[in-house]
Order: structure tokens, then sequence, then C-alpha cells
């Protein structure tokens, strides 16, 4: 049996008193790469909002590890991010540091490591996702793809259990995506870590090889769940099998 | 990121402690690590290794055996004895760590792909000089390399007026003029007040204090009206100006109008220094009222009539000093407006950009008012306006 990790029961999200999700549940098992897909503006981001507390949902509840995030207390809130790390769709990395101390940022902060420590692991944080060398560069100093990565690394400084990553390889040439993809399974495979990953890549989708749902504007909900070979495959779900294969109607 | 994933319970994870033992031997140093190392139980060790290989340059084997998890900044940890090793020729050894950690440990120690960047050297107080005068004097040209643009742009629209975006212009006139309003007249009924009032006090030794409204008009409306209304709209308009076209710069949308083949100058500062040409007058008009109302309460206070004072501001003010008032407005407006947007379109690029922009627009914009002020009262002086 798997431990589940992250419970979303009837979660009902939106702007201003329109909801844009209605009854979405779904849970996500420890270890496991869980893909959230979908169309642009359908929600996804929300979604992940929701997820991390950034956001109270309209009805419904969340579960992260065994706590209660709906309505938690500042305490509740903050045992629950201590074990999971965020990279936003843009990077989010603070402008004004430079890449290595926006990795070292949350170690400084909340461990009693001795600084070189800090540096060090910040700097092997950095190797792991592929900037080794580029310690010193500001954010504004780096390509599209290297601050994802920054901001994988960023996320990664605390060693969490679970990783939110919105639209990681979005927006990427093929070959860097797709480094960022193996990235992203290897991490999975030798830390064993949950990853909860939002895409609209459908290439992402399969090498990441890990469990889908899927979001849909018009239904305001998931419709469709499984592997993504399964999905390609299912015509029975119409609209899924249109986006697995790229057609029209 | 617990690999072997004991106990996946937080409480355990607190209890849990790592240590190491380090044991001299003849052929090097044996250390073994016990636990579970992670970035909340290895501080110790940390230390231990920063002060160990502080003054060690002997052979070192490390025992993983009993290490019963670790996560990335553990790893690191071990990654740290190899690095030094690598770095100081000295054999290091990971003996009987768990394959996953193995896997991590590798990907640690891959060699990075670029040189490490070196910051530029500082430079002498000489080169610094030096350099803020060249900027300075480049400063200045840009200045008026950017009012021959601005009038060029300018005479464009007047062949082509269709091309002045109208929407925009009555947006900003909306923003520097109506949105003000309110400020503007409460700060010149105080402004006129306290003018009054502080005057009055000297005068009404030689029992002339009537003379207050004479004072308080010319005074008002030939300088300080312009004047005020000219500090406000740069502090709350140019400022803006300078953000607004800042945040675009930043966004690429200045590229993007330059490949559009849109000229800003036209695009973007026509609309903005129109409005705020025109709106500067107007608030002086109303800073003017404002005061003279302010004034004229201190007065009636004093227990002259209201018409004593009508009067007196009647015979005081002709019109050449509201016509001197009002043309320094616009002058003051234009230069407010064009400076905002000068300082936005030179905005760099980082996080601070923005507001640097903003800082610099507001800060030229007084700078020149003074001088402008200056350069005013010395050609009223000649002209005996
Ligand atoms: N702050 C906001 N206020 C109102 N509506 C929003 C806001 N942010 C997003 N939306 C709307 O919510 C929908 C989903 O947005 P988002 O979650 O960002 O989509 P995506 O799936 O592309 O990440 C979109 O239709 C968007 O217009
Ligand atoms: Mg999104």
């Amino acid at each position: 049996m798997t431990d589940t990790i992250i419970q979303a029961e009837k979660l009902t999200m939106g702007f201003d008193g329109t909801s844009i999700l209605e009854d979405v549940s779904f849970s996500v098992n420890a270890g496991e790469i869980f893909i959230i897909l979908g169309g642009s503006g359908c929600g996804k981001s929300t979604l992940l909002r929701h997820l991390i507390g950034l956001q109270e949902p309209m009805s419904g509840k969340i579960v992260i590890d065994g706590r209660e995030l709906t309505g938690a207390d500042a305490a509740q809130r903050e045992a629950i991010l201590a074990h999971i790390g965020v990279a936003f769709q843009g990077g989010a990395l603070f402008g004004s540091m430079t890449v290595l101390e926006n990795v070292a940022l949350a170690l400084e902060e909340f461990t009693t490591l001795p600084t070189p420590a800090v540096h060090w692991i910040a700097r092997a944080k950095l190797r792991l996702v592929g900037l080794g060398g580029y310690d010193d560069h500001l954010p504004s100093q780096l390509s599209g793809g290297q601050q994802k990565r920054a901001a994988l690394a960023r996320a990664m400084a605390m060693d969490p259990k679970i990783l939110f990553l919105d639209e990681p390889s979005a927006g990427l040439d093929p070959i860097t995506a797709a480094q960022l993809d193996e990235l992203i399974v290897h991490l999975s495979e030798i830390l064993g870590v949950t990853f909860v990953i939002v895409t609209h890549e459908l290439a992402s989708v399969f090498t990441l090889n890990g469990r889908v749902v899927m979001l849909d504007k018009q239904a305001k909900g998931i419709i469709a769940e499984g592997r993504a070979d399964a999905l390609k495959n299912d015509r029975s779900n119409e609209a899924a099998w249109r986006f697995f294969n790229r057609r029209l109607k | 990121m617990t690999p072997k994933k004991p106990t996946r319970k937080s409480d355990a994870r607190s209890l849990a402690v790592a240590s190491m033992k380090i044991a001299r031997q003849p052929d090097g140093i044996c250390i073994r690590f016990i636990g579970r190392l992670d970035h909340r139980t290895s501080g110790r060790c940390w230390r231990k290794t920063l002060r160990l290989l502080d003054r060690q340059m002997r052979p070192i084997r490390i025992d993983a055996s009993a290490l019963e998890s670790a996560d990335g900044s553990g790893i690191a940890l071990l990654a740290y004895f190899k690095e030094f090793g690598r770095a100081n020729n000295v054999p290091v050894e990971i003996e009987h760590l768990a394959a996953p950690l193995a896997a991590l440990l590798e990907r640690y120690l891959e060699e990075p792909d670029v040189e490490a960047v070196v910051p530029p050297p500082a430079l002498s107080v000489v080169e610094r000089i030096g350099k803020l005068t060249v900027e300075l004097v480049g400063d200045v040209c840009g200045q008026i390399t950017f009012l021959g643009r601005l009038v060029l742009a300018g005479m464009k629209t007047i062949f082509q007026p269709q091309r002045f975006r109208v929407g925009d212009f009555l947006r900003f006139c909306e923003l520097a003029g109506a949105n003000a309003m309110g400020l503007i007249l409460m700060l010149g009924f105080l402004f006129g007040l306290i003018m009054a009032f502080s005057s009055a006090m000297p005068l009404r030794q030689f029992g002339v204090e009537i003379y207050v409204a004479d004072l308080v008009a010319l005074a008002l409306v030939r300088v300080l009206g312009p004047f005020i209304t000219a500090v406000i709209v740069a502090g709350r308009t140019g400022s803006a100006f300078a953000a607004e076209i800042g945040t675009m710069k930043i966004n690429n949308e200045l590229d993007a109008l330059a490949v559009m083949n849109l000229d800003p100058a036209v695009f973007l500062v026509l609309p903005r220094v129109g409005a705020t040409l025109l709106m500067t007058p107007l608030l002086a008009v109303a800073v003017n009222f404002a005061g003279l109302v302010g004034s004229g309460l201190v007065i009636l206070s004093l227990g002259y009539p209201l018409v004593t004072y009508t009067t007196h501001v009647q015979k005081i003010l002709v019109g050449t000093d509201v016509a001197v008032g009002l043309t320094k407005a616009l002058v003051f407006g234009g230069m407010i407006g064009a400076v905002g947007c000068l300082r936005g379109l030179q905005t760099q690029s980082g996080p601070g950009a923005v507001g640097i922009a903003t800082t610099r627009a507001v800060v030229t914009a007084i700078v020149l008012l003074v001088v402008l002020e200056g350069i005013f009262s010395v050609m009223l002086y000649y002209l005996e306006i």
C-alpha cells in the first residue's frame, strides 16, 4: 500500500465569487511524479496556489502530509511549509540577490549550519541542476531556462518532501526542456521526493511518465486521470484523447 | 528528501541526531558517520569538519555504513570532503554509501560548465570622479537631445494630428489634473493661510496688516503658486510617468514599440507631456484661488471687511502678474512631464531600476525647477515685467 501525501477533497476555487474549478478531488502518493495537465487558462496555476496555501478554496479541503492546510493557523501552516518547496512559473528569483544567495536564503534563515556549509550546500544544489559556476550571477544575467533551474535549486534548498513546479519546462527549447524533465525524473529516483508538476507540454508529460490529472476549462474540473500513454490511446475520453493527439476535431 | 525512507514522521525527524566519530590511524584518518544526516542535524558535523579540514593533509577514509539516511544537505557534507581532497591532493575515500546517495554525490561532484564570474575591479577615487563627470555631461547632452526629439515629435504630430493619442492624453489629464485637484486645493488654502498669518504678525507692529493682502496675492500668483504646483506635479505625476515607462522598459514593451516602428516620443511621451503642460497651469490657478481664500480668511479674522481685502487684491494684481505665473506653470509642467518620461526611458535593468528611475525623475525635476525659476527671475528683472 502506498501512503497518500496530498489529499484534495471537493475543492472549488475561483476569484471574486466566480468559480474556475469546481468539486476537484484527487490524491497524490508519496514519492510519485504527479502531473496536473491542461490547456492555458484552465486553472492549473490557480490549483497549485491552493495546494501551497497561497489561496483559500471557496469550499473543500486540502490535507498535506497528514495536516489539514485549509483553515490552518499560522503554526500549522509553518509546519506544512517546512516540508514543501515551490518553483513558480516565472522563476520568482529575488532579483537583488545572486543565484547562490537565492538558494542559500532559507538555509541561512532556518538552520544552524555554519556559513561555509550553507554556501557549499547551496553550490551543490546549483550543480545538481546544472548551474555550477553561476553562483555570483544575478538572476537577470541568466537565460529563461537557467532561471527556471535556479528556481528549482532554490525550491530544493531545504530538501522538502514535496516539490511543486509550475510549468518547469514551458518556454524552453526541446533539448533544455528534456534535460530538465530528465533531471526531475532522476531527482525523484534518487531522492524519493514527491513532485507535483503543472504543465501543458505533451513532451514533458511523456518524459516525466507520472500519473496525470487533466483539467478542462469548460468542464471546470478533472476530465481524465491516469498514465499518459493510456490516455493517448483511450478514444472513449474524447477531450483528453484530442489533447494528447493534438486533434482539433 | 529522505532517500532510504524510514519513518516519514517529522517528530521522529526532530529527535534524530547525527554524529561523526574521528579516528586517527597511522595511514590517515577514519571518519564514521552515524545516524541521520540532514540539514537539521548536520550543524555539529559541519563545524567539526570545518575545524578538522582546517589543519589536515592526511588521507581520509569515510565509513558510511552506520549512516541511516541523509538528505541533500547531508550528502553535500560528504561532497565537501571529496572536493577538499580534489583541491588539496588529499586522497578521500567514501565507503558503504547506499546507492541512491552515491548517485546524488556523483551529481554534486560534476564539474561546473562555466567559469565563475569575476566582479569588476573597484575604481579609484580619480577614476570615479572622471566617470561621474562624463556621466553628468552625457546626462545634460541626453536631456538636450531628448528635448530635440520631443520638439520633432511634436511637429510631426502637428502635420499628422491623427497620430496623437487622444485617449491616452485625456487619461493622463485626468491623472495629472483632475485627480490632483483635491490635494492642490487643500495645500493652496493652507499655504495662503500660513503665509498671511506669519506675515500679519510683523506687519501689525506698523499697523499695516491689511497689506498682507497685497503681499500674499503678489507672491502667490507670480512665484509661489506655480512653484508649489510644480513640486506637487513632480512628486505625483512625474514620478508616476517614470515608474510606468520604466516598468514598460523592463517588460521589453519599449523594444516591442521599436520593432513595430512606433516612436516612443510620439507614442508615450507626447500625450504625457501634453497632459502636464496643460494641467499644471490649471492647477496653478486652483492653488492661487485656494491661497487667496486662505489669506482672506486671516484678513477677516483680523477684523477687516471682505471688500477691503478684495479691493486690495484687485488693485495690486494686474494681468501681467497672472500671465507671468501661468507662463511659468506652463513651462514647469512641460519640463516635469518630459523629465519623468526621459528618466523612465533611461531605466536600466535590475530589480531596483524602476525605483531609481522614479527618484531620478523627481530629483531632476526639482533641480531644473529651481534653475528655471532663477532664469525667469533674471529675465523678468531685465524685461521689467
Ligand atoms: N488574480 C486573478 N483574478 C481573476 N481571475 C484570475 C486571476 N488569476 C487568474 N485568473 C483567471 O483564472 C483562470 C485560470 O488561470 P491560471 O490558473 O493562471 O491558468 P493556467 O492553467 O494557465 O495556469 C484564467 O481564466 C484567468 O483569467
Ligand atoms: Mg499557469
